[in-house]
């Protein structure tokens, strides 16, 4: 009954935006998203006093939490159902997507000024489909979801972007779609060859981890081919390299609340994935590839923070730097330990919150320059007192400076990594070589800053600077308390993760 | 509960003849009249009579007492849930179109004929969905056309539309030629027209005939000559080939759809797709059952056939669709390749016929969201023509900020077209897909994902155009025309429910087929 009842609001309000003057349409859709960012919120705390110790969604659905079932289509004798429920996994993810909705919503409120009804719509819709994604329980209802989202973003990036953006939301668009098409033919090829009577995803996971006899394609199990096709599918959206390249457009063209969404939200659905279904369906298999995949992760550290070196514009600093954070999610997953794995979730929402507070202050520092050129800008320390104390506070957050969420979900990651069985000997160099990875992004991050925030003031676009709107900084302060909260008191999610995490590793007598 | 009369069975076709002959009559009396509100109430009335008709038999279960169906006119017609089904379609999308065309013939005379002629064309399809003979199938099958090739070329001032009628007409006339031929060589080796004795005659392997109303051996028990029969059904397949546009007689679909009234390419490409469809849905299921054709001595594998129809129609459809610089073409050329989907329906079937209910009923449920879905897309277009908006796709750049409602319409129609699940398209698109893994037909499940995939790129330089791109030149929308507005926004409500309602369609679709 929760999760519908937030779906239902979220939905209601966004007609309700669509519909109001656009004059109002900004404050109209942060009341609204409060909504469910206030529900979701206590569904945490409820989750948190009284859900203590459940286990998986997909492996023990007796132990869902806030779950609703009813019947929806019957397809041939395949049975789809709306099913939705929570865990300790997917619980963090839902409230990162309310709270941060909120939050990008009231942060467009100055750099948006043209159709701002369709606007902030957009945006709740794509909300909608996010709480759907974090919380459907049936690969079909998933699916609505999670092609639900991808065309409010497409829209958001192609109307209110930058110069390219027409180029940039046909990128994504495309991309992310032949990657669902690539993913929707690999599952399917499973569960067409497993006799399956429903698409629940508790119903999948007990049929692909039983599954025996699969049918093998020039001498490679299907299970193997399905679990590359999905594989191949989810990694476009995390992204990894070489899937990437959408990404730096995606995040340069989108206005910055867009960009906020699309980097703390939407990355995480790739992972999201991956771990729901490449990582606990065909956890044998995963544990199989286990090194080709963490060397893909170990890669995607290293080659983001490169480029992210090695570019000027401060939101491609960020967008770059948010593949290599996520490579570091996907060397966790791999690691099949109750610290990799867990750590891995954990820097879901460590990486969601930074990297949206990230985004969100070159995104203020850029309304009062209107540039992100880090040669145009010297000195604005002194001009944009709260903004840039935040932005340093938030760029150590990003190099993993203790009592900040990130520092606890790479310490997570590497601690789990290191000795990871599923690695064997090759565990040391992946993660230390991934530890590198932390060296450049504190180079990077340290020259931008040291550049654009410290010496003497200089603008190039000769714009008058002065201290940001009360509304502009207050999303600022919000993100990066909860982003201390986490780094102090990790168990506040830490705890329900691993609780969740544990049934996995179970499976195939691993732990 | 009051027992209807055998006949009211023929009500969804009957009610769309009666609405036209009142058109027509009304014409005769003021021959000169301009009174677009009275002619467009009068065939709105009659097409959703037509639909409610078909909806109240279809939950009411007519036809499913006796697996027959309601049997009329010594069994030439039979009314199960497959013809209901079917007249459903023609009803709706014939409501559809009527409305929209309230404001598109405004300004034309002969508005009269316009509306008789559509109903006349959707009594023939309503007849054909019903029709249990190849001989009631071809006179049906000409009851959609004529009137359809008068309809292409309404707009006789209009070079396009003329070219286009004329062209229409042409293939037509030939491919009818080619579909009497190969019914009557059918006739010429099974001595029967009826599609029950067509099939009793390939399964026993001697010549019927039907004494009484009954399918009896004839005297002397003289063999089927095979390879005649194997003429006569490659034959009928061109036939619906034709008639739904499919490889390789689909040529003329571009042309008609462009040249037409807008709203007439709309009932061209649903309802009349829908209408070659049921015609090959049926004679293939009933009269040739391909386990004991392939028995008899294999005269023809029609599943073969359709497979190579299926996939060539799906790769040339959405090729040509990704190549055009005009709207109503690209729409055509789509609506070609979705043809090819709901082949799939006849092709996605192994060689003793298992799997046919299966993915007959997907073909089923896709041409009904398909029939809201290109409808609404097509009236769109003549939305757009109807503002002297152009017809390439630059010319609808900007359209999103003047008409919001129409282009958030036109958006659903196209990301369902594509397959998205924002309606009814995805989870037919997703039967069919299933169908196709049923009998491990990789190749077809192979085309539909690839073309799937493909169709979003096309579909979505429109959904770019509108909503993203800035307005080249000036243009001013002056005015929302009830009609169309209404029949747009409707299609568009429908599509959207249709994925939370799809599995009623489903359903529906498959226990039709399975009575078959």
């Amino acid at each position: 009954m929760w999760v519908a009842a937030l779906l239902l609001v979220t939905l209601l309000g966004t007609g309700l935006v669509f519909l109001s003057p656009d004059r109002y349409a900004g404050k109209l859709a942060a009341a609204v998203s409060a909504v469910p960012a206030l529900g979701s919120i206590y569904m945490y705390w409820v989750y948190l006093t009284q859900y203590g110790g459940t286990g998986n969604a997909l492996l023990s659905p007796a132990d869902i939490a806030f779950g609703q079932q009813i019947p929806w289509i019957t397809l041939g004798e395949l049975e789809v159902s709306y099913y939705v429920g929570l865990d300790g996994i997917s619980m963090p993810l839902l409230v990162l997507t309310t709270v941060l909705t909120t939050l990008a919503i009231v942060s467009a409120w100055t750099p948006i000024d043209e159709r701002q009804s369709q606007f902030y719509g957009l945006m709740l819709f794509m909300e909608v489909s996010l709480i759907g994604v974090f919380s459907a329980l049936d690969f079909f209802l998933w699916f609505v979801f999670w092609e639900g989202v991808l065309i409010p973003m497409y829209l958001l990036i192609g109307v209110w972007g930058g110069p390219r953006r027409k180029y940039a939301a046909i990128k994504f668009f495309v991309y992310t779609n032949v990657a669902s098409l690539i993913m929707f033919a690999g599952l399917f090829a499973l569960v067409f060859s497993t006799d399956l009577t429903s698409l629940s995803l508790p119903a999948m996971a007990e049929a692909f981890r039983t599954a025996s006899g699969l049918p093998t394609i020039a001498g490679v199990n299907l299970m193997t081919i399905s679990f590359i096709l999905m594989f191949f599918g989810f990694a476009v959206k995390v992204p990894v390299f070489p899937l990437h390249t959408w990404l730096p457009d995606a995040h340069v063209e989108a206005p910055t609340p867009v960009s906020v969404m699309l980097a703390g939200v939407l990355l995480k659905m790739g992972t999201y994935a991956l771990l729901r279904f490449n990582f606990t369906m065909l956890a044998d298999t995963a544990r199989q590839l286990a090194v080709p995949l963490a060397i893909i992760g170990v890669v995607s550290v290293i080659y983001g923070a490169m480029l992210a070196l090695a570019q000027r514009d401060l939101k491609r600093i960020v967008a770059y730097s948010s593949i290599s954070s996520m490579g570091y999610v996907i060397l966790g997953l791999v690691a099949f330990t109750p610290y990799g794995m867990g750590g891995a979730t954990f820097q879901m929402i460590a990486h969601g919150l930074i990297s949206g507070l990230m985004f969100m202050c070159v995104g203020v520092i850029y309304n009062t320059t209107h540039t992100r050129m880090v040669g145009d800008m010297s000195g604005l320390a002194d001009r944009m007192p709260w903004t840039v104390g935040i932005f340093v506070a938030a760029a150590f957050g990003y190099m993993g400076l203790p009592l900040m969420a990130g520092f606890a979900g790479e310490y997570f990651i590497f601690q789990g990594s290191f000795n990871a069985p599923t690695l064997g000997g090759a565990a040391p160099v992946l993660t230390s070589l991934a530890m590198f990875g932390i060296v450049i992004v504190a180079g990077y991050l340290l020259w931008a800053m040291q550049r654009t925030l410290f010496g003497g003031f200089n603008l190039e676009t000769d714009y008058e600077v002065s201290p940001a709107a009360f509304h502009d900084v207050a999303p600022l302060a919000v993100l990066l308390l909860l982003v201390i909260a986490l780094g102090v008191a990790p168990d506040l999610s830490f705890a329900m993760i691993q609780d969740s995490i544990s049934p996995v590793l179970e499976i195939g007598g691993g732990a | 509960m009051v027992a209807l009369p055998d006949w009211m069975a023929l009500a969804p076709a009957l009610s769309l003849a009666l609405a036209s002959l009142v058109l027509l009559l009304a014409d005769s009396v003021d021959p000169d009249t301009t009174n677009t509100g009275l002619l467009t109430g009068i065939s709105v009335l009659g097409s959703l009579l037509s639909f409610g008709f078909a909806g109240w038999f279809i939950t009411a279960g007519t036809g499913m007492a006796d697996s027959t169906g309601v049997a009329l006119f010594n069994n030439q017609i039979v009314v199960d849930q497959m013809a209901l089904f079917f007249m459903a379609i023609v009803g709706s999308v014939t409501t559809l179109v009527v409305l929209a065309s309230y404001d598109y013939v405004a300004e034309h005379s002969y508005q009269a004929e316009f509306f008789a002629l559509v109903l006349l064309s959707a009594t023939g399809m309503s007849l054909l969905s019903a029709a249990n003979s190849l001989a009631t199938a071809f006179v049906a099958l000409e009851l959609v056309s004529l009137p359809s090739y008068a309809l292409v070329a309404f707009l006789k001032e209009n070079k396009g539309s003329v070219e286009a009628g004329l062209k229409y007409f042409l293939i037509g006339a030939v491919s009818s030629a080619v579909l009497a031929y190969g019914i009557s060589l059918v006739y010429a080796a099974t001595g029967v027209l009826r599609f029950d004795g067509v099939a009793t005659a390939i399964s026993s392997g001697t010549v019927q005939t039907i004494v009484d109303g009954s399918v009896q051996a004839q005297a002397g028990d003289p063999a089927v000559p095979m390879a005649i029969l194997g003429v006569g059904i490659l034959m009928i397949i061109g036939g619906v080939a034709f008639k739904t546009a499919s490889v390789p007689f689909h040529f003329w679909a571009p042309e008609a759809y462009e040249g037409a009234p807008a709203p007439i390419s709309a009932f061209l490409s649903s309802a009349s797709k829908a209408a070659g469809f049921v015609l090959a849905f049926r004679a293939f299921a009933v009269a040739f059952p391909i386990g004991d054709l392939l028995a008899a001595g294999g005269a023809i594998n029609w599943v073969m056939a359709f497979q190579i129809l299926a996939i060539a129609t799906m790769f040339i459809g959405n090729f040509a669709a990704a190549t055009q610089e005009t709207v109503k073409r690209m729409l055509a050329y789509s609506s070609v390749g979705h043809a090819g989907y709901v082949l799939i329906g006849l092709a996605a079937v192994s060689g003793s016929g298992e799997g046919l209910s299966l993915s007959m009923s997907a073909g089923m449920s896709h041409l009904l969201v398909y029939g809201f879905m290109n409808t609404g897309a097509f009236l769109f277009i003549a939305l757009a023509e109807y503002w002297g908006v152009g017809r390439r796709f630059e010319d609808y750049n900007g359209l999103g900020k003047e008409a919001p409602v129409a282009c958030a319409a036109m958006t659903v129609f196209l990301f369902s077209l594509a397959g998205l699940p924002i309606g009814g398209g995805f989870f037919s698109k997703f039967y069919l897909f299933q169908a196709t893994l049923n009998v491990s037909a990789w190749s077809l499940a192979a085309a539909l994902i690839i073309n799937s995939a493909l169709s979003l790129f096309y579909y979505s330089r429109v959904v770019k155009a509108m909503w993203i791109e800035e307005p080249t030149g000036s243009r001013t929308i002056e005015s929302y025309p009830m009609g169309l507005y209404t029949a747009v926004v409707g299609a568009a409500i429908v599509t959207v429910l249709l994925l939370p309602g799809f599995n009623r369609v489903s359903e529906i679709a498959f226990q039709a087929a399975q009575l078959l």
